[in-house]
């Protein structure tokens, strides 16, 4: 099988030491397994975030996807963008459509990329990494490197906003996406129903509006519990980082003893392929994943 | 643009506010307040805000902390019926109102956001340490460092899972072409203040 190649960014989250470092050494399996090389877009740049508009407004927010968009088109010709994070793939997709959708705003936006030296001309696909797997892999083919079922392991499938809305993962609908769990059930995990799993994390305000944000987080994690679940699997960074860093403040706060360990799907799918916890980032929990570390011990 | 509309504020909600020439499109069914995460903390429901803006209540439009509780969750475009991109115009009320200086002072997500976009366009990527740290000390140093000690056994737990980097404060992450990102960003940010009547 030939190897899917595509240009990509890790995004800030994911870069070497940031806050989903861990992350991005599972997807390096994942894509090894795969025969997917992801071709890393030279000198990337953030791509303003859910929060970049406060200060950003449009103009300067959806420019700063364009000069990606643009680096991808230069350095990688022919390659669709790949994002592992969903702020950036909302990020570049919407620069990449709104771009063309609203007459002038391509225009005004290469007067701003000549300032850095570039030009757009905006054929590039933005894609997640997720659409990547299901759509250009497909199930069968994610699950023929199975050495090691996960069998027993009960996961709250939890997909979040992002990779979810505005744009989503096609044919998938936007109140019950149905991938995650399908992706859970591919690694002989099960998963489990329950009311929240495209319930917001409280995104950016989490910083902000912290008692706002971990409301909703305990609204995530109790609903997890009470369903059955012995894990949180998500496809997002942000939902990540959220939903494991706060449970010891809510605890602090509100009395409750939450401990449930929040992973990536990439990291089931490493231990699923036969690798080391460390292989799937399983170091980088703050609340450590002892089951899933168990079975990559056997 | 702005001077020329101050007396129909959806003319220049139209003008100035990205996506704002769909505010009209609001047929107020609601769905929208029903759907965000946050709702019980809007002062005003989008639904109100574009029945508001029609009113010409400029004022109290965009001296609202209102848009500010946009967690940015889109839940409220996928289910709006008319399709209306209401985060989007959301976030650009808010943006529109920070930027004339309307919206409140010490809005804790105006803050944030600023010191964000500042942190980004510093190197091009986000240095989580220093951003962290930025949030933490906003309210003046004591307080900072209040936030910092209640918020140190996570800080710890990151940096030991090898997620959080202290030799960050040293600068850490940045892009190569540092001032070519600065420009274009000032470039974008001159023209669309022009568009808006913003430019000084």
């Amino acid at each position: 099988m030939a190897k899917k190649e595509y240009a990509y960014y890790p995004g800030c989250s994911s870069q070497k030491k940031a806050s989903g470092d861990n992350f991005m050494r599972s997807i390096d399996v994942v894509c090894q397994k795969l025969d997917v090389q992801l071709n890393e877009i030279p000198d990337w740049n953030c791509c303003g975030a859910s929060i970049g508009y406060g200060e950003g407004g449009e103009l300067p927010r959806l420019v700063l996807s364009a000069r990606n968009l643009a680096l991808a088109e230069k350095n990688l010709p022919g390659q669709d963008m790949v994002s592992v994070c969903p702020a950036c793939w909302l990020g570049s997709r919407e620069a990449a459509e709104r771009l063309h959708e609203i007459p002038g705003l391509m225009a005004e936006a290469n007067e701003a990329l000549k300032e850095a030296g570039l030009k757009l001309d905006g054929k590039v696909k933005a894609r997640h990494f997720v659409e990547v797997l299901i759509e250009d892999v497909g199930f069968e083919a994610m699950k023929k490197p199975v050495v090691k079922s996960l069998e027993g392991l009960k996961m709250a499938g939890y997909v979040g906003c992002q990779t979810n809305r505005p744009f989503g993962i096609a044919g998938e609908s936007f109140e019950n996406p149905m991938y995650l769990d399908k992706m859970v059930e591919m690694v002989g995990a099960e998963p489990v129903k329950y009311d929240q799993k495209v319930t917001c994390c409280g995104g950016a305000l989490a910083f902000s509006e912290p008692d706002k944000a971990q409301n909703q987080i305990r609204q995530i994690v109790e609903s997890a519990y009470d369903h059955g679940a012995e894990m949180i699997v998500t496809p997002c960074q942000l939902c990540q980082a959220n939903v494991e860093i706060y449970q010891s403040e809510i605890n602090k706060k509100q009395g409750t003893k939450f401990n449930m360990p929040v992973v990536y799907y990439s990291q089931l799918m490493t231990i699923a392929y036969g690798g080391s916890a460390k292989d799937a980032g399983l170091d980088g929990q703050l609340i450590r994943a002892e089951k899933l570390e168990a079975i990559a011990g056997k | 643009m702005s001077q020329a509309y101050k007396n129909d504020f959806l003319k220049e909600v139209e003008a100035n506010v990205e996506d704002g020439h769909m505010v009209k499109m609001c047929m107020q069914c609601g769905v929208c307040a029903g759907s965000c995460p946050l709702g019980p903390h809007w002062e005003h429901s989008p639904q109100k805000i574009f029945m508001m803006i029609r009113a010409g209540k400029r004022e109290e439009v965009l001296k609202s902390d209102s848009m500010w509780m946009c967690t940015s969750c889109y839940n409220c475009i996928v289910r709006c019926p008319r399709k209306l991109p209401i985060t989007h115009i959301m976030h650009g009320l808010a943006n529109y109102s920070h930027r004339l200086g309307l919206a409140p002072d010490k809005q804790p997500t105006r803050e944030i956001a600023k010191l964000f976009w500042n942190n980004i366009v510093k190197t091009g990527r986000v240095n989580e340490l220093t951003f962290s740290l930025a949030m933490y000390f906003k309210d003046g140093f004591g307080q900072g460092v209040k936030n910092a000690m209640a918020m140190q056994g996570i800080g710890l737990g990151l940096v030991k899972a090898k997620r959080l980097n202290p030799m960050e404060i040293l600068g850490g992450h940045s892009c190569k072409d540092k001032s070519g990102i600065q420009k274009m960003v000032a470039k974008a940010r001159e023209i669309e203040d022009r568009r808006r009547g913003l430019a000084k």
